[in-house]
């Protein structure tokens, strides 16, 4: 395969499947306004929980919807943190996020789970379809776990309570004043986002071989990072065009960075240069406006 | 005596409101209320700063309960210690602010379908169907402002008097037991003001609604409604009815308030309506 190829498919398939992060981050910061950063540690949760459950012989499909289910648990306790304690969403994430890191390491057993000797997700669909492994089905599995659950969240977007989530971090007030328990759709849209990252981490531990303490860090940056990008790029109007602009924009943004990777920069450089980008970017608005004089508010602290 | 037409919707029982407690801040916002509202009354509610008029309603609205001792029962059920989500079967409401009463980033039709399943258990049915949009569709053009045309636009995009206006048909969509208007034309412009105000008074009329009216302008406070309350630190001091109220004029209204307060009017500039 020529370069450009590769590069493309490989930001296909990361898109994709970082796509379920940047919907899961679009879903705490912009749809419950509720800045939540234990994303961090439920990506390695999903990751060691579908290791851990893949190594003692459970089926890798049973394995994967686990870690989804240990995604959900975990979003519900920021929740509840959150609606029954009373510690600001923020530090309720922080808390989280730290506290998740023992958890993993609990679940794990030690800091790295491998995963090169058996069978994953994306090995029992080869099989199925009777061809080798490879690019091609990561792509194929993945945008179809992707469909399901974007068709799902975009049916569920519209419901009757799906519109009470979207509502709460609009006005929780008047919410409130129309007769909708504003801490549950707090804890329901917690516990979806938190349940999609963990999906990310199954996916990409089982695509990548193995399932590492570590493989969450600076997760919730790139996840706005891709929002931003694609909220900038798409201009989405409605529930779907805002779904898949998290897609388009995790796609651009792991194009970008798999270009400048192949520029020869540094792995290790690539948390530094993402935050950079979402600096610059949220930065630009102020920027522009304190050029032209314009009237600037305080700054949001949350 | 209650008979069919004079049933009543609200009762306030020695209600009382203390806030910071203990501290050398602490303000008796309501003292020992007794209030019956019956069916169809148009309550305007009038008072200075800090008469408790807002306390008022967001002890009914279930905001924060009253003190120990208290009871607020509305259609014959005592509500006193329902969390407001819950209280919002029998209570709609339209703010003073009108980023307050709808949201910014949903449409037209999205803040009705919310407001439309008011205090009815929130299933997996899609939220809006064609038989809502027709619902929501007549209920803004009986507006006139126009708005029936722009069910998919977010909300943000109105001006403040069209917003509240909208918050307004969300408030009655559903009918509830109780509408109230906490200084709802508080921030709107003279003219946009006196719009709203003049569809709330249809609104009310038309859908029979029980209401409950705040107002900072005795003029206002005057002309609409069917009951006139006063308010003077925590209490009830002029309650009048209709027949009363007809002959009434302003100074009238300020005369009444002094001698209730016992004490000289002294800032009647925020309640006298600017002419």
């Amino acid at each position: 395969m020529d370069v450009a190829g590769s590069l493309l498919s490989m930001s296909w398939y990361e898109g994709l499947v970082f796509g379920l992060v940047a919907i899961g981050v679009y879903f705490t910061f912009r749809v419950l306004s509720f800045p939540d950063l234990s994303v961090d540690g439920t990506f390695p949760l999903g990751g060691a929980i579908a290791a851990v459950l893949i190594v003692s012989g459970v089926n890798p499909f049973v394995a994967t919807l686990g870690a989804f289910g240990g995604g959900l648990g975990a979003g519900l306790v920021t929740g509840l943190l959150n609606t029954r304690l009373r510690i600001s969403a923020l530090l309720a994430g922080i808390l989280m996020m730290v506290a998740l890191y023992s958890v993993n390491l609990r679940i794990m057993g030690r800091a790295n789970v491998p995963l090169l000797r058996e069978v994953t997700s994306f090995d029992m669909v080869a099989q199925i379809l009777g061809v080798k492994s490879g690019m091609a089905v990561s792509i194929g599995f993945v945008l179809v776990v992707v469909f399901i659950f974007v068709a799902a969240l975009n049916w569920f977007l519209r419901t009757e309570i799906g519109l009470a989530l979207r509502a709460t971090g609009d006005n929780e007030q008047m919410v409130r004043g129309l007769g909708a328990d504003t801490n549950k759709t707090v804890l329901l849209g917690c516990s979806l986002s938190n349940g999609l990252v963990a999906l990310a981490g199954a996916l990409v531990a089982q695509n990548q071989g193995f399932s590492d303490v570590g493989m969450g860090i600076g997760m919730i940056v790139m996840g706005l990072a891709s929002v931003i990008i694609g909220e900038g790029v798409f201009r989405p109007r409605g529930i779907t065009s805002i779904l898949l602009a998290c897609l388009g924009g995790t796609f651009l943004y792991r194009l970008f960075i798999n270009i400048a990777l192949r520029l020869g920069m540094a792995p290790g450089d690539l948390k530094l240069i993402t935050a950079v980008l979402v600096i610059i970017v949220l930065a630009v608005p102020y920027v522009r406006k304190k050029i032209r004089h314009e009237w600037l508010p305080p700054a949001v602290r949350w | 005596m209650s008979t069919i037409e004079n049933q009543s919707i609200l009762q306030l029982r020695d209600v009382t409101k203390i806030f910071a407690r203990g501290t050398v801040d602490e303000v008796k916002a309501l003292d020992s209320v007794n209030l019956d509202v019956y069916d169809q009354d148009f309550v305007t509610i009038i008072g200075s700063n800090g008469a408790g008029k807002s306390t008022l309603l967001n002890i009914i609205a279930g905001v924060f309960p009253p003190e120990r001792g208290g009871k607020v029962i509305i259609n014959g059920d005592d509500v006193t210690n329902l969390e407001e989500y819950r209280r919002a079967a029998y209570v709609g409401r339209v703010w003073q602010e009108p980023e307050v009463g709808t949201a910014r980033k949903l449409s037209l039709e999205e803040n009705l379908s919310l407001a439309l399943l008011r205090a009815r258990p929130r299933g997996l049915r899609i939220a809006i169907n064609k038989k809502r949009r027709q619902l929501f569709c007549e209920a803004l053009a009986r507006l006139g402002l126009g708005l029936e045309d722009r069910l998919d636009t977010p909300a943000g995009t109105l001006s403040g008097g069209q917003r509240q206006a909208l918050a307004l048909v969300m408030a009655t969509i559903s009918r509830p037991a109780i509408l109230l208007l906490d200084e709802h034309i508080a921030t709107l412009d003279p003219k946009t003001a006196q719009t709203v105000l003049q569809l709330s008074d249809i609104i009310v009329k038309r859908e029979k609604m029980t209401t409950i009216m705040v107002t900072h302008n005795m003029e206002i406070a005057l002309r609409y409604g069917d009951r006139l309350i006063m308010m003077h630190e925590g209490r009830i001091v002029v309650d009048m009815g209709e027949a009363d109220k007809k002959t009434l004029t302003v100074s009238d209204l300020v005369t009444a308030f002094e001698r209730a307060a016992g004490e000289q009017f002294k800032d009647d500039t925020i309640l006298l309506s600017p002419r």
